[in-house]
């Protein structure tokens, strides 16, 4: 062919952003986000702990924009606080299990041997439950407490990215690249930190940002449970348990305004991680 | 039929692994169980010490863990401290609750997402594609329990149109007669038509919630898997031989996408296992997840620990039926 | 004798995420009932979107922008989508190129042909079964009974072509379209699917088009030829008049690019060049002229390159003919 066939990619980011108006949409949520994760705490007009007896279930008003819960404390207030800690425990935990998973995938992938067999195992077995179900195991074992939330989500969902990387550096052992930075003189841990470790960074950070959504609702459906954030602290999972005990009796918003912070917060990770997946590895694109 | 026992073979080592972890996660529980008893003020040191001797936690660590074994040999899963039944006995009661409400959703789940997908894989960039694929993004992000409360709200507070949301049956209905636990069959084997609607009336709104979730896996891989097989040389073959677009489609492309697809379904299923434990919680549903989260409160490790054993054990089930699946599917797989 | 199929100034472009690609530019060319025809070109050529077109079955992306395809006098493009799905296979059948991959791998071969042979007959299933049997031994495929249960990935890829053969057979039609029928095949198994493609068409009187890039099989094989090139035809003729005297400056080159036929080995040459890109929105009127060493300022004059009947029954389009 005398033309190129795909001529050279530009603009990728901003094409993805103009072809896609939900990237523009999960963009702007996930500004808002930080935003409220940031200033929330300064900007709120009512304190998110303190009670007003008087004021107790009292529906959505000029006053109180989402309502007032059972002991009278501001909703909005609440759902906005939320914010930093609901995200602060899914960043922690998928950082967490991105750098340990990698790490250790990488490791065991360029060295083999026991220790590979033997790691691979462990993960079959993680694997072998349902991720919701080890990861309230590890929250009761290791204690209730909002560490351990992160902990525990970091570690079930560990295999994954253990698996991730130990499938990526495996067949890159051999490379031209790695052969001529051995020949150079260079050391195992050396070609692993400088040269393997980068190369394989694009798909370990895919799957991170898939998986912040996943985090986000493993952190809020544990405490919805009643395992880790405890009241009064205000989280999302704990304000829809705590609106729980009203719906039946028609006092929706207590549930509705953080079960709604919640979905948008998952639905801004999901819609931003699908994005980026596709901008960094056509491949993988649907 | 020997594929299938290599395969029963081969999951015995993740099983093992299984019991362990399971046995070290319970035992590592911050609550000596031994305590909870203590909570009686009428009880002496002397005899949290006789409680702790009769749990067997006096004993070393691997000597516990022997001796779990042996139990778990003899099906004996230990007892739950809270209702002072063998916990055998307590799972053998409420699986039941549980299977059935995770089975309809499932069924429910599969029913709706595989015709969405087909249709949007039949016009791809089409509205109707576009339509499933909002749809789909946004039940994947729904909270399992957020979306439960809010059916509440809109199906039995606005609406009134399903039954009080609280465990499997109206109160004031007589359970049929017990033979497979499952209401829906128990009733349809007595006969008895009202319980039978009442009990999926009942069920209704957790399977649907349950349901929704799923639905998102599902559909994209039926969409993704039909544009792929629509696409291959096979189908062109088919085309020029003349063969009618139905049977091209259900016979031809359906089929062969499947097989990615019913992979997927056991993801689904698992992923169900799970989310069981918050619908359950939800929906006052007194199945096995329900008591899962009352155990953990209650520090009560033996019936958590078959809890887990029983949920790997049916996840590694359920691949296996996949496996098997897929073989009858796909006449290559295992050649 | 008019034709069984006559196609008139066909042309198809495909949309593609990088521009419009004019794969076939008002093409020509007619099948007579019983011939057998070599469509000859390099890949890109348009030979498969033509053998697509004719069959209906081109995909999404392609659209069909002017002519006609006449099947004994009525016009295919024309046709209600019913009828059109009725005619496949009992109108014009098709063998395609890698015959594992074109059949599906998860329903037994005996199946796949009893699909067809029940779609357009009506038979009783009894009936479908013997049918099928003896369309395998028709196409001489050993120990019918057994193979007719078989999955394709189990049977050898000349097996899987004879499949195909009696598929594309299976309903009698007057038209069977063999698109590089033998590519991936070992050369013995070449030459008798083709030898079977020969036989089963002059003993039913079905007339055949051979796809290729494979001037030499074709030659041995077929009553007359058409050269196409970047979706035009550039040369049609009786196969003797194109090897004997081949008219246009494209199918010379090809003609010296193999070996048999080539006379010595010195003589041996390609075709320089390649096709040139079919999204350009500036093709020259002759699509060969940029490869072409006899090409003269004439041949980029504007207006569209007529196809000329040259001699009785030899048709070239080129402004420069030796």
């Amino acid at each position: 062919m005398t033309h190129p066939v795909h001529p050279v990619r530009q603009g990728g980011l901003r094409r993805a952003l103009r072809g896609n108006p939900l990237n523009l949409f999960a963009l702007a949520l996930f500004a808002l986000l930080c935003f409220a994760a940031a200033f929330g705490p300064l900007l709120v007009p009512h304190d998110p702990l303190a009670t007003d007896a008087a004021a107790a279930l009292q529906p959505p008003s000029a006053r109180h924009w989402f309502g007032t819960d059972q002991i009278g404390r501001d909703l909005f207030s609440r759902v906005v606080v939320a914010t930093r800690l609901d995200l602060l425990i899914a960043l922690g935990a998928v950082s967490l299990s991105l750098v340990a998973g990698s790490a250790l995938g990488a490791i065991i992938g360029y060295w083999g041997g026991v220790l590979d067999t033997v790691v691979s195992r462990l993960v079959d077995v993680l694997m072998a439950f349902p991720l919701f179900v080890l990861a309230m195991a590890l929250v009761a074992a290791l204690g209730n407490s909002v560490i351990n939330v992160v902990y525990a989500t970091a570690i079930v969902n560990l295999p994954f990215y253990i698996r991730l990387a130990r499938s990526e550096v495996r067949p890159r052992r051999a490379l031209g690249y790695v052969e001529a930075a051995r020949a150079g003189g260079s050391g195992d841990w050396r070609i692993l930190l400088r040269h393997l470790i980068p190369n394989i960074a694009a798909p370990l950070v895919i799957q991170a940002s898939v998986n912040l959504g996943w985090a986000v609702l493993n952190a809020a459906a544990l405490s919805f449970l009643g395992l880790g954030v405890r009241p009064p602290t205000p989280e999302w999972g704990i304000m829809v348990a705590e609106g729980a005990r009203f719906i039946a009796s028609g006092e929706w918003w207590i549930v509705t305004f953080p079960g709604l912070a919640l979905m948008l917060a998952v639905l801004a990770f999901n819609l931003l991680g699908d994005a980026l997946r596709d901008l960094l590895d056509p491949r993988l694109r649907r | 039929m020997s594929r299938v026992g290599l395969r029963l073979l081969s999951a015995i080592p993740t099983l093992f692994g299984v019991v362990v972890v399971t046995f070290l996660l319970t035992r590592v529980l911050p609550g000596d169980p031994a305590v909870f008893f203590a909570s009686n003020p009428a009880m002496s040191a002397a005899d949290i010490a006789a409680v702790r001797e009769t749990l067997g936690l006096d004993q070393p660590l691997y000597q516990q863990f022997l001796i779990y074994l042996g139990n778990l040999a003899q099906g004996d899963l230990g007892r739950s401290i809270a209702t002072g039944q063998p916990v055998a006995a307590e799972f053998a009661r409420r699986l039941p609750a549980s299977a059935e409400l995770t089975c309809l959703a499932f069924l429910l789940a599969v029913s709706v997402a595989v015709p969405l997908g087909l249709a949007a894989a039949l016009r791809p960039g089409s509205l109707v594609d576009h339509a499933v694929r909002l749809i789909v993004t946004l039940g994947v992000s729904m909270p399992t329990f957020v979306t439960g409360l809010l059916m509440i709200y809109v199906f039995y507070v606005l609406a009134g149109v399903v039954p009080e949301p609280i465990g499997r049956l109206d109160p004031f209905l007589f359970e049929p007669a017990r033979v497979t636990g499952f209401l829906t069959i128990d009733a349809l084997l007595a006969g008895d038509r009202q319980i039978l609607a009442a009990a999926l009336h009942q069920m209704l709104l957790p399977a649907a919630t349950m349901a929704l979730f799923a639905l998102a896996p599902l559909t994209r891989m039926t969409r993704a898997a039909m544009i792929a097989t629509l696409g291959s040389e096979f189908i062109r073959t088919a085309r020029a031989a003349g063969l009618s677009r139905g049977r091209i489609v259900v016979v031809y492309a359906l089929r062969n996408a499947l097989l990615p697809v019913v992979t997927t379904m056991g993801m689904v299923f698992s992923y169900m296992l799970g989310a069981n434990v918050l619908v359950e919680r939800v929906f006052s549903w007194p199945g096995i997840g329900a008591f899962a989260i009352d155990s953990i409160v209650n520090l009560d490790y033996a019936p958590l620990q078959g809890f887990m054993l029983i949920m790997a054990a049916l996840f590694i089930a359920v691949n296996l039926v996949v496996d098997i699946v897929s073989a009858i599917i796909d006449p290559r797989v295992g050649h | 004798m008019t034709p069984l199929l006559s196609i008139r100034a066909l042309s198809v472009e495909f949309d593609t995420s990088h521009g419009t690609v004019h794969a076939l530019d008002r093409l020509s060319f007619d099948i007579a009932p019983g011939e057998i025809l070599g469509i000859i070109g390099e890949s890109g050529s348009g030979k498969s979107v033509t053998a697509y077109a004719v069959m209906g079955i081109l995909d999404r992306a392609a659209r069909i922008t002017g002519g006609e395809i006449l099947f004994r006098g009525e016009n295919l493009l024309a046709m209600a989508p019913r009828a059109r799905d009725a005619w496949r296979g009992r109108g014009a059948a098709m063998v395609f190129q890698n015959p594992r991959t074109a059949l599906n791998p998860i329903r037994t071969v005996g199946d796949q042909i009893a699909d067809v042979v029940a779609r357009h007959s009506g038979l009783s299933r009894r009936a479908v079964r013997a049918r099928v049997q003896e369309l395998l031994r028709h196409v001489r495929i050993p120990d019918p009974e057994r193979r007719a249960l078989a999955y394709p990935f189990q049977l050898s890829g000349g097996l899987c072509q004879r499949v195909g053969i009696a598929m594309a057979l299976a309903c009698a039609p007057r038209l069977l379209i063999a698109d590089e029928p033998t590519t991936g095949l070992d050369v013995t198994t070449q030459a008798a699917i083709m030898e079977l493609i020969r036989e089963r068409a002059r003993d039913s009187g079905t007339a055949v088009a051979l796809i290729t890039h494979d001037l030499a099989l074709a030659a041995e094989t077929c009553d007359r030829l058409v050269i196409m090139h970047a979706g035009h035809v550039v040369e049609a003729a009786p196969t003797a008049a194109i090897l004997s005297r081949p008219r246009h400056p494209y199918t010379a080159g090809l003609l010296r690019s193999v070996p048999s036929l080539a006379g010595s080995i010195a003589q041996l040459q390609a075709v320089p060049g390649s096709l040139p890109d079919l999204r350009r929105a500036d093709l020259p009127p002759c699509r060969f002229a940029e490869r072409c060493p006899r090409r003269l300022p004439r041949c980029d004059a504007p207006g569209p390159l007529a196809l000329e009947e040259i001699a009785p029954g030899h048709l070239a389009a080129c402004r420069n003919l030796p």
